[in-house]
């Protein structure tokens, strides 16, 4: 009886970290399903994120060396393909913008990326991500966003995605009509299919979910032992007590 | 009763000639006899210890590195768990263990209030317990701004303005916590040093009282009767057992078990989904951009939720200090002859589980945004939060006053 008790609290705490983590869901809501221990796709999502992201946002609590350390990326390819012209191995990943031109060209300063995967979640980059469309009333970029409204950043990734329209229809709730969105539809072509940009931006997402908790792996896999440790230390104390208790009438 | 000091011209013999180490084991351990019916419910006391010392450890090591300060504090913070060999591991500890210490002092509170350890003659007990938990609220509250998140700022911004619906002072004491027109670098540094220094000396100082007042009055047990009141031959209760060691190795299987679910969730599930670490806490913070919407941590949205309940900040500000401070008046609330709920009547027991469910969902509200249904929901369950106290006091007149077993319940195993 004791032990289902002790079962059943860990299954609890168990499912109410979970449950807590799983709210939302509109039609364009899609789990960015990235997993973490893919040593390949952080390799890619590193080299989109230099590639593709680093001109405007920094990964401030990064350093290259750690970088290449924990996704076995060698010195050679770490100095020709990941540090920036005039940076060391060892220093921060910087934006290549001067932060007072950032502002004055979008408004808003880019954020740094280093923790968005916490502060948001993989999820809402994934989602972020794949959503842009274009939208003629956005005088500034010619997009919108469905999962950030208003957004001041361009559709950076649009040579691979294209650019596509977004379809809505009214929807009438409690007599006022409002405009919901229904689907996208392809408009400009880019160079990759639309699953071979899903898988683009999942690399991506995976290398920032990396970045933002960089020892979660080996945080893991050391956990594994601890649990098993304390649960043998648990056993082993539980038949010394039991042993000793024999006495108690 | 003394010790003997065995063994002549032995270092032990030594020892104890100048200081009492064998006295203090016999006195506190191996000669105090505690009831020898604790179930569960028992674990948490040790838990609750055990919890203290580790915070006190791991923060020692979250001091080394960290830099108190507005522009400082949240960078450090994350240098910290990125650069610093396993400060990946000790940090999340000490912020997961706040959480876990609210976890076991609530179920060793909700423990007294089922077999009534607050009532005399522990009343004093208990008072000093809820002194700690107080000066724990503290000591979390601030531990909690310190790393200045964005979360943390605009948690901040809303529990010290509370300190201004005080009339007549209100003002200007918000300012002088604050040290500043606003949330910065003099609040966070003086945070700092309460944080490290007073309220855990003062902690520390309540702890060592609380054990000193069990120590007087013995423990109270699940049948809530005197086991000092049946005295066997040898002067010991019969229904007694020497703490060590039969009480030492049943809080190892407790401490073992605390670690275990507290090692899940460190290494699996740091965050607990947003519940003990926040989203918006892993961005700094932002006078200028307020979190989706503002909530505290989980354990103080109890009152939270009833501080929102009232249209009237003054009188919510006040009720939610009563919500607290009514657990303190519990010894002379509950006029019951006997302690434990298991020697009580049905009315006891419904009222008592429907005060667990009512703290339980005032926990959940206040984690929720205060519209809609949930403000009814609120006042709901404010209003029975309040009156299980009103309705303890009645109840306890009339229901609890029946036969209680000579000996407590014990089923050998």
């Amino acid at each position: 009886m004791r032990t289902s008790i002790y079962v059943g609290v860990v299954a609890l705490l168990a499912s109410v970290g979970t449950a807590f983590a799983n709210e939302g869901g509109a039609g364009w809501e899609r789990p960015a399903d990235n997993q973490i221990g893919n040593l390949p796709s952080l390799q890619r999502g590193a080299r989109n994120f230099m590639a593709y992201c680093s001109g405007c946002h920094s990964l401030k609590f990064v350093r290259y060396s750690r970088l290449a350390q924990d996704l076995k990326i060698s010195d050679e390819l770490r100095d020709q393909l990941l540090v920036k012209p005039g940076a060391k191995f060892t220093d921060y990943i910087t934006s290549s913008m001067p932060e007072q031109d950032a502002t004055e060209w979008f408004g808003k300063a880019p954020p740094d990326l280093s923790l968005t995967a916490r502060s948001r979640s993989p999820d809402w980059i994934f989602n972020f991500l794949t959503t842009f469309y274009a939208d003629a009333a956005s005088r500034q970029t010619g997009v919108n966003n469905l999962q950030l409204p208003g957004t001041a950043m361009p559709h950076v990734l649009s040579s691979l995605q294209g650019v596509q329209s977004a379809v809505w229809r009214n929807v009438e709730h409690a007599g006022a009509v409002t405009k919901e969105f229904e689907k996208f539809e392809p408009g400009v072509q880019g160079s990759l299919t639309a699953e071979q940009y899903d898988e683009f931006v999942r690399d991506t997402v995976n290398f920032l979910q990396y970045a933002s908790d960089p020892t979660q792996v080996e945080r893991q896999s050391l956990g594994v032992w601890v649990v098993l440790f304390l649960l043998l230390f648990t056993g082993i104390a539980y038949l010394l007590k039991k042993e000793y208790w024999k006495d108690v009438r | 009763m003394a010790a003997v000091i065995e063994g002549k011209g032995t270092f032990r013999a030594w020892l104890n000639k100048r200081l009492p180490v064998d006295q203090f084991v016999a006195d506190q351990l191996t000669g105090y006899y505690a009831p020898k019916n604790f179930n569960i419910w028992y674990f948490f006391g040790s838990l609750a210890l055990l919890v203290f010392v580790m915070q006190i450890v791991t923060g020692i090591f979250v001091t080394m590195h960290f830099k108190p300060g507005e522009t400082t504090a949240w960078n450090s913070v994350q240098v910290m768990v990125r650069e610093v060999p396993y400060m990946w591991l000790i940090q999340p500890m000490h912020a997961v263990g706040a959480s876990f210490f609210f976890i076991v002092v609530y179920l060793h509170m909700a423990r007294a209030l089922m077999y009534g350890s607050y009532k005399a003659p522990r009343e004093l007990l208990w008072l000093i317990g809820m002194l700690i938990y107080l000066a724990l609220m503290a000591e979390a509250f601030m531990g909690y701004v310190l790393p200045n998140g964005n979360m943390s700022y605009w948690g901040a911004q809303v529990i010290i303005n509370l300190f201004g619906t005080i009339p007549g002072i209100g003002p200007d004491l918000v300012e002088w916590i604050r040290g500043d027109y606003g949330i910065g670098d003099a609040t966070l540094t003086r945070f700092f040093s309460l944080h490290v220094i007073a309220l855990p000396f003062i902690i520390a100082l309540l702890v060592a009282l609380h054990l000193v007042a069990l120590r007087q009055v013995g423990s109270n047990n699940p049948d809530g009767i005197e086991i000092k009141e049946k005295l066997g031959k040898d002067g010991h209760p019969v229904d007694g057992i020497p703490f060590h060691p039969y009480y030492t190795l049943k809080d190892i299987v407790g401490v073992g078990l605390l670690l275990t679910l507290f090692a899940i969730v460190v290494f699996f599930v740091p965050t607990f989904g947003g519940l003990f670490m926040e989203p918006p806490n892993f961005e700094p913070a932002n006078p200028v951009s307020t979190p989706e919407h503002i909530a505290p941590v989980w354990y103080f949205t109890p009152y939270y939720a009833i501080l929102r309940a009232v249209p009237d900040q003054k009188l919510g500000a006040l009720l939610m200090a009563l919500s607290v401070m009514a657990f303190l008046f519990l010894p002379w609330l509950d006029r019951a002859k006997n302690k434990s709920v298991r020697h009580r009547g049905v009315a006891s027991k419904i009222l008592l589980g429907t005060f667990f469910i009512t703290f339980l969902v005032l926990m959940w509200l206040g984690l929720k945004p205060a519209d809609g249904i949930y403000v009814l929901l609120a006042r709901i369950f404010t209003t029975l939060y309040f009156g299980f106290f009103i309705a303890l006091f009645f109840v306890s007149k009339y229901d609890g006053n029946g036969p209680v077993p000579d000996r407590v319940t014990y089923n050998a195993h």
